[in-house]
């Protein structure tokens, strides 16, 4: 790490940013980069509307400080349309109406995405219990356990052909 | 915000049976893809930042403020306080000239030598970036004497209680009286009265998108732009105007996709009213978004309340009469501009407006409190008056010994009793389904089967409830009630649609969407008047630029006010088109039906599809037969002028489990049947129906403000003021009862707060019931563990 750069991948793409030590990954994602899908609801680490992928993982931005991602490879919702999980998750959660605002579904998405990548045919408990770091206001919490519980039987159709 | 139209949807897909049909909101697929437009995803050039200097104490008076030391810190551009900010903007002053009595003082967007709750506004520290305003606001130092402070309702109303606010020597901020005067007989005469304690804890919203605006003054033009985060653009359009002394017509208020509402994003803010003169001040656009800890001490807040009600009933279980008195806590002004006292008055009103109550009397009063202003939040007062109307029946049927959905059954309103206009508490009811309801729930629950699983557990120290409510829900309100208060709001909602040449749809409309699907409802339905894919319609909402005037979002009016506006647009626009072909064709117009886009004759398909008409009537009106090109664009708005409201109502039910010596509540079962009248998609019905009813279980079980003695806001963050999780949130049953209301063409009322009122009063007499065996009680909402174990130990002391 040269010591005034931050360079990591970002869905892709090799990037730097100058480093500065007191932004989050959240901030650096939407205001330096224009990434917006990463939303910002309680920089706190409780909410989960912010959560992106770092290196295979699911990470809170708003915890995540900037200069830690400096060689990690970031995957934002923006990119993972293209990953077949997250398709599938994008779809049934309009199929189901899984969303309303919309401002928690790039982060519940994200961990729905851990979810499924450990466990193919979660039972609606363990849904429930998954996504419990990931807060929806507007829905009943219902309709996401049931568009996360198609899109795992999707993917499983699609992996059985 | 623009929902733009999907390609995914395939264009030549039929949508005979538009509603009732639960579409997928494909529309809005680009928020589940993370291309959402929330306005902090938005910049301008030259934008600056805003961090407020906040009033560190409950009460005090502002000695002297400092800015200098702020001023010299790199990327700062200007410190500006109360007093500054007054030579181009004046305060809220909220007093509506209808409400008597009501008092309320002036709040300026900067507070100015005094400030009443903690978190009030100070200073504007203005920079090129958030980070470097907040680090110059540290900088600012503002010289306070703490003033003695009225933080709790029963301080408030206390004889020696310090004022809130030194225009005033008390701290009533309303007194109401709904009913009779007297109610005294019906109570000498009954079999049975019950009386009971009640307290509500203090909530707020929490949308998980914060508060936030764009303000951009451009001297040039002399003209506003405002992006909010707001469920009434036209109300603020107003309201800036007003306060900045603006042309309405100088001012446009865009608000882009929303973050959630709940009622919080419906009133005027001293933060963002700052925000905007900060602008016109400094000529320069404006970015200020409230952070989480900013949230929790300055967004409205809401259903503080303490009260206290007796019910006489006779020995078959008939209600004779209710007698309440219900005290609400305001907090510091009166939020702008609907004022603080229509939770007040609604949780007074509606308390019995499901039951046939006999005699009726419920006094109110509002007090102003050294806290945050309260206001809208989802559901206004009714939450409270349920929750109080199903517990005293709970108490009622048991003091009878009848059974609790017996009661309510023999008791429910079907309609207003023959000839009179309102209930004994002024309300106007359309009919009712109440017991249809009831009925459906109890079949769907398997009633009998609970009662019977629920005594043999007991057996076995296991305690289980069952609880009702049944509400009545005012929905649609219109200016029946706004205007003769005196607040200059547009209730009405209006459509503007337009036939494009290409055939496609356009409707602009007045009301506002942050999530309910609104939109995508609207267009399904606008899509079904023509047999066209969801797809040819595009919809233009939340921009006083480009829609029509009107209301917006708040008191589940989309679809009630909204749709009917939009069909009744559509109507006038194929009645157009029809003329047009019934000249082509040389047939009557009444011979013509739309399918598949295209006009059907009476030969069949007639070639004269929506493009085909669009081209005719835009660029050969010379080939239309009778020379006359109709309207291409219609527009229409919608306001049941009989009525004040359009009333829904439903009957909820929970099946819960209370550990008696942990205190915990795990909630097993939750079942509605909601009226709603005609269902435009069920699909955002019912997840609509079950957000609500998760709020409404948030009230009953985890949320509260909680305020020290000092007035100090103690649980400020998503970690200590707890919402629902999935984890904890059970599975919720959804049906309907279909009663179209008689006051559109359209039949819809409203339903996006009945999820929110019924909840709480179901959690509570299911509490209550779980713990009957044990004689405690839980009166004082939310029903934390603490509080249930501190019922449960009460009951076992007096033992």
């Amino acid at each position: 790490m040269s010591e005034d750069t931050i360079r990591f991948t970002l869905n892709g793409r090799d990037v730097s940013v100058p480093a500065t030590t007191r932004g989050h990954l959240g901030d650096l994602l939407r205001h330096e980069f224009g990434e917006t899908g990463t939303h910002i609801g309680c920089e706190h680490g409780v909410c989960g509307a912010c959560n992106v992928v770092m290196d295979g993982v699911v990470v809170r931005s708003c915890l995540t400080l900037a200069v830690q991602v400096d060689g990690a490879e970031i995957e934002t919702i923006e990119h993972l349309g293209s990953d077949h999980d997250v398709a599938a998750l994008q779809n049934a959660f309009v199929a189901r109406n899984a969303f309303q605002c919309g401002y928690c579904t790039p982060g519940m998405i994200m961990t729905a995405r851990e979810l499924l990548a450990g466990n193919t045919a979660p039972r609606r408990e363990e849904i429930r219990d998954a996504i419990s770091g990931n807060l929806c206001r507007c829905t009943g919490y219902q309709a996401i356990v049931e568009a996360i519980s198609d899109a795992a039987e999707t993917l499983r159709e699609m992996a059985d052909e | 915000m623009l929902l733009k139209p999907c390609a995914r949807w395939p264009m030549n897909k039929l949508v005979s049976k538009a509603v009732g049909a639960p579409m997928p909101r494909e529309s809005a697929r680009l928020l589940v893809e993370g291309r959402g437009s929330y306005v902090d995803d938005i910049a301008l050039p030259g934008m600056l930042h805003i961090a407020f200097v906040r009033a560190p104490f409950a009460h005090g008076r502002i000695l002297c403020i400092e800015t200098a030391d702020a001023l010299q810190m790199p990327g700062v551009v200007a410190a500006i306080d109360g007093k500054e900010l007054a030579e181009i903007c004046a305060p809220f002053d909220t007093n509506p000239p209808g409400v008597p009595g009501h008092a309320s003082a002036p709040q300026p967007p900067l507070a100015i030598e005094e400030s009443c709750f903690q978190g009030e506004t100070v200073v504007a520290v203005v920079a090129e970036s958030r980070a470097a305003a907040e680090d110059a606001a540290e900088l600012v130092f503002v010289d306070w004497e703490e003033l003695p402070a009225a933080c709790s309702i029963a301080e408030a109303q206390s004889d020696s209680a310090a004022a809130v606010h030194s225009s005033f020597d008390n701290n009533l901020s309303l007194h109401h009286r709904f009913g009779a005067e007297d109610v005294s007989d019906a109570f000498e005469n009954a079999a049975h009265v019950v009386e009971e304690s009640f307290a509500f804890g203090r909530q707020t919203g929490v949308t998980l998108e914060p508060r936030g605006i764009i303000a951009h003054w451009d001297p040039r033009a002399e003209e506003l732009e405002v992006w909010q985060s707001h469920q009434v653009p036209w109300q603020m359009r107003e309201v800036y105007a007003a306060q900045l002394g603006l042309s309405p017509q100088s001012i446009r208020v865009v608000a882009p996709d929303v973050g959630g509402a709940f009622g919080l994003k419906l009133h005027a803010y001293a933060d963002e009213l700052a925000a905007v003169a900060v602008s016109k001040r400094l000529g320069r656009p404006i970015k200020y978004i409230v952070d989480r800890l900013e949230s929790f001490t300055s967004d409205a807040h809401a259903r503080e309340a303490k009260a206290t009600c007796r019910m006489a009933v006779d020995s078959e279980g008939h209600i004779l009469g209710i007698d309440a008195v219900v005290d609400s806590g305001f907090g510091a002004y009166a939020m702008h501009p609907r004022g603080s006292f229509g939770e007040a008055m609604q949780a007074a009103q509606m308390i019995g407006a499901p039951y046939k109550v006999g005699a009726f009397r419920a006094e109110v009063r509002g007090w102003r409190q050294n806290k945050a202003p309260s206001g809208a939040y989802r559901g206004v007062g009714q939450p409270i008056a349920c929750a109080i109307t199903e517990d005293m029946i709970d108490l009622a049927a048991r003091a009878v010994g009848i059974d609790p959905a017996e009661m309510r059954r023999i008791n429910y309103r079907s309609t207003l009793d023959e000839g009179t206009r309102a209930t004994q508490s002024g309300l106007v009811i359309e009919e009712l389904s109440l017991d249809a309801c009831l009925a459906k729930l109890m079949e769907a629950m398997d009633y009998k089967t609970l009662r019977a699983g629920q005594a043999a557990l007991r057996e076995n120290g296991i305690y289980r409830g069952i609880g009702f409510a049944s509400f009545v829900e005012l929905t649609g309100v219109g200016a029946g009630l706004y205007g003769p208060l005196g607040l200059p709001l547009a209730a009405n909602e209006s459509c503007r649609l337009t036939l494009q040449p290409d055939g496609s749809l356009t409707c602009a409309t007045s009301v506002t969407d942050q999530g309910q699907g609104t939109l995508s409802a609207l267009g399904q339905l606008i899509a079904g008047e023509f047999d066209i894919a969801p797809n040819m319609v595009r919809m233009i909402s939340g921009d006083t630029g480009r829609t029509p005037y009107g209301g917006g979002a708040w008191a589940s009016r989309g679809m009630a006010l909204g749709g009917e506006a939009a069909r009744r647009a559509c109507v006038r626009m194929r009645d157009g088109l029809f003329e047009v072909a019934a000249g082509v064709l040389q047939c009557e117009p009444s011979a013509l039906a739309f399918d598949n886009g295209e006009i059907i004759g009476l030969k069949g398909p007639s070639g004269l599809t929506l493009a085909e008409m669009g081209a005719l009537c835009h660029y050969r009106p010379y080939d239309i037969p009778t020379g006359q090109v109709p309207p291409m664009t219609i527009e229409e708005s919608f306001l049941p002028l009989n009525l004040p409201y359009i009333t829904s109502n439903g009957v909820h039910a929970v099946h819960l489990e209370v550990d008696s010596e942990l205190g915990t509540v795990e909630l097993l079962d939750y079942w509605v049947v909601d009226d709603c009248g005609t269902v435009v998609n069920p699909l955002l019905v019912d997840e609509q129906l079950r957000g609500g009813i998760v709020q409404g279980i948030g009230a009953a079980l985890y949320e509260e403000c909680v305020y020290s003695e000092d007035g100090q806001f103690t649980n400020g963050t998503l970690a200590d003021y707890v919402v629902p999780m999935a984890g904890e949130m059970p599975a919720i049953h959804v049906d309907h009862i279909t009663t179209p209301t008689r006051a559109s063409g359209l039949g819809a009322k409203g339903v996006g707060e009945a999820g929110t009122v019924g909840a709480p009063g179901a959690v509570r007499t299911a509490i209550n019931d779980a713990l009957s065996p044990l004689a405690a009680r839980v009166a004082k909402q939310p029903f934390t563990t603490r509080r249930i174990l501190e019922a449960v130990m009460a009951a076992e002391n007096l033992e």
